[in-house]
């Protein structure tokens, strides 16, 4: 059976087909149909000759075969030095035999694609650390993501991320969202404070704002306090902002997939939202991989030369330390935190968008002096959460997972804090999930919860007793 | 047998050895692609340079990197290995005389006291590359034939040229000869095997740090290499 019924090459486009996925429970016939799966050789051929460019080909010519990617990589450390976790082994074993193959024209079989599929979703996070670490700068998370595309439009890709790029093609957004859901979510949360911010208002669509504010998909479907809590913020602060009725979701789960063509549809929603709505900035929520999908990758998905957004479009901890240093957002000196916390540096925009500097700008006002503890590594040299990638959402791989929160559980204990900051939803939730599992009695939040407790309240945005 | 090897096959695998490099460096740059690659080379030309220099500057000063700091022994036998790799072959004495000769160009030389000692090194690093290579699981996993022959082919020229400096045994002009053969291998060898990372190194490190300079941040805050 080449193509089956629910495994297949062909794309998530309707809601009848994401519908039909979904009721396949945890992908039972989904990886069933995958073992019997044909590769379409013609298809691979073509896409390596359109696209695997010199960068690639010379990674993977001239890796020196010295091993120092090992020690960079937590997954190899954290799998106790399992030389098959090697980054150089993982890439040259899938996507270095897969050209070998094509060139020679050798056999790819279904047993080889599984492997690579492994290989590329539950032995590599893409976390983008090892490069840094490789005397020649061989990002295997650049080649593992490329070499995801190729499995993706090979059918083999896990099942919640064949789901995760469906949802994106049918609702433009990581989950079944409607754009009706999403205003009503808003309008929900506008009027659930007004017990306690009178004023507060949620603007849907508003032309000219200073901010467009973009979120997560997860917000408005299981956390829609989170984005209370960014209207209360953006209330105190006294910005004039607005989210967009269509193009709110910033998230890309086809990122993960390899799905290149979803990622372009979903980040062409935002940027023209940004069109219509004209605002100043545009700024994403708490969150790692939406800021790379939005801000760092976006531009070149739709094609922009300069590979910049619209519009200068920046994320939630460059608003923070704006804030904050402009005294937009004062802090009572009494309330900040006073328990040893630590950070925990997203790769998505500290290790890769420069942000180091400004989360430790925001630690210095939001802890008292003495209390800030750093994780070793970290910074641009921070382990991945463990969850990265799309590695939190698959059950195929959840026992992989598991092993690999090991490295973050690890660290946040060498700190001896119980309180982790972690203002991206993929880390949030890995360390959430590494509580459940170990159960090392530590406490994680986003920066919103925390502004809010620590925030002065201007006098005139109090309610007035009558 | 001398005179063609120092003459004719000499200039022949010195022209395949340049060529085939230019060949390299030309066919990178022009498979660069901004939105393949994603990395806007040409909107960006000041940052990326700069991301560029900063990346390769700091894998070739020692400590420069983290990863040199944290594999200091590494960084030691890497540095020991490149050094004699680099510095013999351009600074020999004997090899002076011979462009002094040939194309009567005078060529800077250095002792043959630290052609030794540099020869020497390089070599006993040599040995650690192998050891690495047989005794540690990570690396052992990714070694293959391809990499043996590149270590052969690079060491070779070294190990006999010293051989007949010394005059080790009675036979100068074997090991005269065999070093000017495994030199000329090593030569014709560069363009077509890992070798090529003789320009690859700068293309390559180059590149990654373009993409974090132009792409990853580099107009907020310089990679911490």
């Amino acid at each position: 059976m080449p193509e089956g019924t629910v495994c297949n090459k062909k794309t998530i486009d309707t809601k009848e087909q994401l519908d039909a996925l979904l009721a396949d429970k945890s992908g039972k016939v989904y990886y069933e149909e995958m073992k019997s799966l044909d590769v379409n050789v013609d298809m691979l051929k073509t896409a390596l000759k359109n696209t695997l460019r010199s960068r690639l080909k010379t990674w993977l010519e001239m890796c020196a075969h010295c091993g120092l990617c090992a020690d960079s990589c937590f997954l190899y450390l954290v799998n106790k030095r399992d030389p098959k976790q090697v980054p150089s082994y993982k890439i040259q074993s899938t996507l270095g035999a897969l050209v070998k193959k094509v060139q020679k024209g050798e056999e790819i079989t279904n047993e080889f694609m599984h492997y690579c599929m492994d290989t590329a979703w539950s032995k590599c996070t893409c976390c983008n650390r090892c490069g840094s670490y490789c005397p020649y700068g061989i990002d295997m998370g650049i080649m593992f993501g490329y070499l995801r595309g190729l499995l993706f439009a090979q059918g083999f890709v896990p099942w919640e991320l064949k789901i995760g790029s469906g949802m994106h093609r049918v609702f433009r957004a990581q989950m079944d969202v409607t754009n009706e859901d999403w205003v009503e979510t808003c309008e929900w949360m506008e009027e659930e404070q007004q017990d306690e911010w009178p004023d507060l208002k949620i603007p849907v669509d508003k032309e000219g704002a200073d901010i467009m504010y973009t979120v997560n998909a997860r917000e408005p479907k299981h956390y829609p306090e989170d984005i209370a809590e960014a209207a209360i913020l953006f209330h105190i602060a006294g910005e004039n902002w607005t989210m967009p009725s269509t193009g709110w979701e910033q998230t890309s789960l086809s990122m993960f997939a390899g799905d290149w063509g979803a990622c372009k549809m979903q980040v062409e929603t935002v940027y023209e939202a940004i069109d219509r709505l004209k605002p100043k900035r545009a700024m994403g929520t708490e969150c790692g991989h939406a800021h790379r999908a939005t801000v760092v990758e976006g531009p070149y998905w739709v094609g922009r030369k300069n590979g910049q957004p619209p519009v200068e479009y920046i994320h939630y901890v460059q608003w923070v330390a704006e804030a904050l240093r402009e005294g937009k957002i004062k802090i009572d000196p009494d309330k900040r935190i006073q328990e040893p916390v630590t950070y925990q540096d997203s790769c998505n925009y500290i290790r890769n968008h420069g942000m180091a500097d400004i989360v430790r700008e925001i630690m210095g006002y939001m802890v008292a002096p003495g209390y800030f503890v750093e994780m070793t590594p970290n910074r641009e040299h921070n382990y991945c959460c463990g969850g990265g990638g799309g590695f939190n959402g698959m059950g195929k791989y959840r026992p992989q997972r598991n092993v690999a929160l090991k490295c973050k559980r690890d660290q946040i204990l060498a700190t001896g804090c119980k309180l982790v900051v972690s203002p991206c939803h993929n880390c949030w939730d890995a360390i959430r999930d590494l509580e459940e599992e170990y159960e090392i009695g530590i406490r994680w939040s986003f920066l919103k919860p925390l502004l809010i407790k620590m925030a002065i309240i201007p006098e005139h945005l109090k309610p007035k007793d009558e | 047998m001398y005179e063609l090897l120092t003459g004719p096959l000499l200039w022949l695998s010195a022209a395949i050895c340049v060529v085939g490099l230019l060949y390299r460096i030309v066919t990178y740059i022009m498979g660069l692609h901004w939105q393949l690659d994603r990395v806007a080379y040409g909107a960006n030309p000041g940052r990326g340079l700069k991301g560029a220099a900063l990346s390769i500057l700091a894998w070739l000063i020692p400590f420069g990197c983290r990863n040199w700091r944290v594999k200091p022994g590494f960084m030691l036998m890497f540095f020991g290995f490149h050094i004699g790799l680099v510095a013999v072959p351009l600074f020999l004495a004997g090899h002076a005389v011979l462009l002094k000769e040939g194309l009567g160009i005078n060529w800077p030389a250095m002792s043959m006291g630290m052609a030794d000692a540099l020869t020497i090194i390089m070599l006993v690093s040599a040995c650690f590359i192998i050891g690495r290579r047989i005794l540690l699981p990570e690396v052992r996993i990714i070694t293959d034939f391809k990499d043996w022959m590149v270590l052969a082919i690079t060491v070779a020229p070294f190990l006999t040229g010293f051989m007949a400096v010394h005059e080790v045994g009675e036979s100068y002009r074997f090991w005269l000869l065999a070093h000017i053969i495994t030199g000329e291998i090593m030569l014709v060898a560069i363009p077509f095997t890992k070798l090529f990372h003789v320009v690859g190194f700068f293309l390559s490190r180059g590149q990654l740090g373009m993409d974090f300079g132009i792409k990853r941040g580099g107009a907020r805050k310089n990679f911490a290499w």
